[in-house]
């Protein structure tokens, strides 16, 4: 099978659309709820023909379930690897589900839905991983979304549910909410006042962890972090979002006042490095994925910084998500190398600044 | 391997010295290394799911019946530690104590107090139950050597598990 990306709804990423609040510190708010179906064994203890049951019986619920109608089914254990990595590099699966360690394959009965604005994985670590982004930072508007979904799922699809111990999930980290509230932020003004260490200490205190671009167990690049809370039992789901909402609000006043700062004391430093950095996007013809993510950091804080204008939050989102290898690799129609990727990426990037600069480039 | 110093317990403990340029190893057990003032434990991890795991490696050291097993999916404590992960619903009840005390090491609290739920059509939950008690009946059944028994048990399962819809 070749994956349609037509068949997305927006190509499944209109949170990149840079619509919400304070979009150009925080790119996206996400809830997510963890469900599993009453009556099977979850998924990795599962069997293959008790997996397919659990896609065929969500499949069957689709067409009640308001949230979902017109959502695109995608089969992962149908697609290859880069058809996978694609869909993980929009956010739209984890890379559990999308199989991309160890595992040359995707477990069966691995799927992904994807509607307008809300997803469900379908046999990732939990047999259900509810999921709604928002653009920008809007916790409240994912939140009420995700609560819908997971309201008129539940209504027609049983989920395993205990008195006291709430929501049962594969882990126990995830049992009683099951849901998991994060916002997508960067914070390059924290990170050059070196006052980021401090911040993320900080919110460890209040019961909340921060994590790479892609999640549990990827790396910080770019100034991009994934800030989420770290516990989902013994508070509410409201009180959870709510929380989650204040401590990143005070996160962006730090966040902007580390810019004012950088912007006081260092203002032509600055001002020099972030204009080299779109120099170098501008111009250079071999990116590493990398080196793209921190150049795209530094042009993102220009931008910010109303240093740079006439280039949109919205292209530098597109940018950070499509110039990832699988989507070069897709597009070139065969796996690239490392070092393919890297000539891509830089053309790819190029030609999209030119044009939104309004200029002919090669 | 015995532990250098009492020669009863077991060594967990490798412990390289210096002393004016020789090198000693000395394997030691938990408690005679707790008695030169060495501590045994893991240092405390930042990732909240190393928490996780160290608190599931605490509670192996408190708990002797790690090879009780969930009569459904056949998940023992064992395997749970080694994973992180739980085979089934069923498991929550089935180490029901365990996994109270880790819940409220792990969040604080074991008491969920969000959302309650209620299973929208529950001629399906019955299903599941019955298919649970049938499980258990056929463990019981294994362990005895009752092959018959066992046999019959676990055609009634199949045949359950594909009325499922």
């Amino acid at each position: 099978m070749t994956l349609d990306l037509s068949l997305l709804p927006d190509g499944g990423v209109p949170w990149l659309a840079a619509s919400g609040e304070h979009a150009d510190i925080v790119l996206s708010s996400r809830i997510r709820f963890a469900r599993n179906v009453a009556g099977y064994a979850f998924t990795a203890r599962a069997r293959d023909g008790e997996r397919l049951r659990v896609l065929a019986q969500v499949r069957e619920a689709v067409p009640r379930v308001p949230s979902l109608v017109g959502a695109a089914l995608l089969r992962l254990d149908e697609m290859t690897t880069i058809e996978r990595q694609l869909l993980h590099e929009r956010h739209l699966v984890s890379k559990e589900l999308a199989a991309l360690e160890g595992a040359a394959e995707a477990r069966s009965g691995a799927a992904v839905l994807v509607s307008n604005d809300a997803g469900v994985m379908v046999n990732e670590e939990d047999h259900l991983r509810l999921q709604v982004f928002r653009s920008g930072f809007d916790i409240g508007g994912a939140f009420q979304a995700a609560t819908k979904l997971d309201r008129e799922l539940g209504g027609e699809v049983p989920y395993a549910f205990h008195p006291e111990f709430g929501f049962l999930t594969s882990c126990p980290t995830n049992t009683g909410t099951g849901m998991r509230a994060s916002v997508l932020i960067h914070l390059p003004g924290l990170v050059l006042t070196q006052e980021i260490a401090k911040v993320l200490q900080g919110l460890q205190q209040m019961g909340l962890t921060y994590r790479g671009l892609y999640g549990e167990g990827s790396e910080v690049v770019g100034n991009f972090f994934q800030i989420s809370n770290q516990t989902t039992m013994g508070r509410s789901e409201d009180e959870l979002a709510e929380h989650l909402t204040r401590v990143v609000r005070r996160v962006i006043e730090q966040e902007e006042e580390a810019r004012r700062v950088l912007l006081r004391d260092a203002g032509y430093i600055i001002e020099d490095k972030l204009w080299r950095a779109y120099g170098t996007l501008r111009h250079a013809r071999s990116l590493p994925a990398d080196e793209a993510m921190n150049l795209l950091s530094g042009v993102r804080l220009a931008v910010g910084l109303q240093l740079l204008s006439g280039l949109s939050v919205y292209t530098l989102n597109k940018l950070l998500i499509f110039s990832q290898s699988a989507h070069l690799s897709l597009e070139a129609g065969r796996t690239l190398t490392e070092s393919e990727a890297s000539l891509a990426r830089a053309r790819h990037v190029r030609q999209v600044l030119a044009s939104e600069a309004g200029l002919a480039d090669r | 391997m015995l532990c250098d110093q009492c020669h009863e317990r077991d060594a967990v403990l490798n412990l390289t010295q210096i002393v004016e340029n020789a090198v000693t190893q000395l394997h030691l057990c938990e408690k005679c290394a707790a008695e030169r003032g060495i501590e045994a434990t893991v240092s405390m991890p930042k990732h909240p799911l190393g928490e996780f795991l160290q608190a599931v490696q605490q509670q192996a050291l408190q708990l002797p019946g790690d090879a009780a097993r969930c009569a459904y999916c056949g998940t023992s404590l064992r395997d749970f530690r080694a994973s992180g992960r739980l085979g089934c619903a069923h498991c929550y009840g089935a180490f029901e104590q365990s996994l109270r005390d880790l819940l409220r090491r792990v969040h604080g609290s074991a008491q969920h107090v969000g959302r309650s739920y209620q299973v929208p059509n529950p001629a399906l939950l019955e299903r599941d139950s019955s298919l649970g008690a049938l499980r258990a009946q056929l463990q019981k059944a294994i362990e005895n050597e009752e092959f018959e028994t066992a046999a019959r048990l676990r055609d009634e399962i199949r045949t359950l598990e594909l009325t499922a819809r």
